[in-house]
């Protein structure tokens, strides 16, 4: 009868341990693989950019400190000049129109939590309105 | 087939010359050249790049006077392009700060988007990234001419409306001796064979 009793006790270690090998992974996943098909080509793997001519997102204080925008600026594109870490940059970035409201959520967890960012979580919930806020005003 | 001393000293001779060819063997040669050849009354005759003619972000005109008994790396970007370019110019820029002060090498850059790269845009761009315009030539032109000549360096560009940034180019590296002749080339969106391409240019400007 002790059998039993052994066999769901090293059921529930070997689950344990794979759930814990399972946080050590990349919790932002398809962030991840969205990044490198999207976005890696202009602002690299390592979130550095291209030197003075397209900004950086690793310790980036716009992306820090402009969370709200962000969204808008993965689905619709950038124009005009921004400052980052007090470098002035004026390429334009193009939109990324196909990507969808939970993959934007996902990219964006993706930057804030890489390259030492941590730049808080956002709510998927949170991203959608900005987006539909974003697309109002584009609308007008 | 039987083991006559024949044999044996015709092993041993084969071996001795072996042994004194390896060494040799193992010394690196030259690049080779990578350009079509063609036999003319008995000799190898190898393509060239063509004359060219262009501007660059400094306004001066670039052509291949302004690399004479030199090397240089040779691509083919524009600045808006949001696919490979950027990749590339941050190989290129590893290139050009490992030979930044070897005089022997230069770089230059065609736009192949004449129409939006001008000088004042390309200037920009040049500066942004912090390189000499005495090293490193982004350079715009005739359009015709710049496709043209993406050809004469294994390139191949496209322009395309259907896509998001209307071209469709490739990102190779080519590497130019003083002959005007490819000695090398790499993919410029691959960080490990720009590497060994990196290489090749040392050995190239060691037989300058």
């Amino acid at each position: 009868m002790r059998f039993s009793l052994i066999l769901p006790l090293f059921l529930l270690a070997a689950s344990g341990s794979a759930l814990l090998a399972g946080c050590e992974g990349q919790p932002y996943r398809q962030g991840q693989i969205l990044y490198q098909n999207f976005c890696a080509n202009c602002h690299m793997d390592d979130g550095s950019g291209l030197q003075g001519n397209i900004p950086p997102l690793a310790g980036s204080d716009f992306l820090r400190q402009n969370q709200e925008l962000i969204p808008c600026i993965i689905r619709y594109g950038q124009e005009g000049p921004i400052v980052v870490n007090g470098k002035t940059y004026n390429n334009p970035m193009a939109a990324i129109p196909q990507l969808s409201d939970i993959e934007i959520t996902n990219i964006i967890n993706y930057i804030n939590h890489s390259w030492g960012n941590d730049f808080g979580y956002v709510q998927f919930e949170t991203a959608r309105q900005v987006l539909k806020g974003c697309e109002k005003n584009r609308a007008r | 087939m039987t083991n006559t001393p024949k044999h044996t000293a015709a092993f041993f001779a084969g071996a001795l010359a072996l042994a004194l060819l390896l060494p040799s063997g193992c010394r690196e040669r030259n690049l080779p050249i990578l350009n079509k050849a063609r036999e003319e009354n008995g000799q190898l005759v190898y393509d060239r790049i063509p004359d060219f003619n262009f501007i660059s972000q400094d306004s001066s005109i670039v052509n291949n006077a302004t690399f004479a008994g030199k090397a240089y790396v040779a691509d083919f970007f524009f600045t808006s392009c949001p696919t490979i370019c950027p990749i590339m110019a941050r190989n290129m820029l590893r290139i050009y700060e490992h030979f930044e002060n070897n005089d022997k090498l230069l770089l230059l850059s065609h736009t192949i988007d004449p129409k939006r790269d001008s000088v004042g845009r390309l200037r920009q761009y040049a500066e942004n990234l912090g390189v000499r315009a005495d090293k490193w030539f982004f350079v715009t032109g005739d359009k015709d001419a710049l496709y043209g000549i993406a050809d004469d360096y294994f390139n191949i560009v496209i322009e395309d409306p259907g896509l998001p940034d209307g071209f469709d180019h490739s990102g190779r590296f080519i590497l130019v001796d003083p002959q005007r002749h490819i000695r090398a080339y790499c993919q410029g969106t691959d960080s490990t064979e720009v590497e060994a391409f990196i290489k090749k240019i040392e050995r190239l400007l060691d037989e300058i």
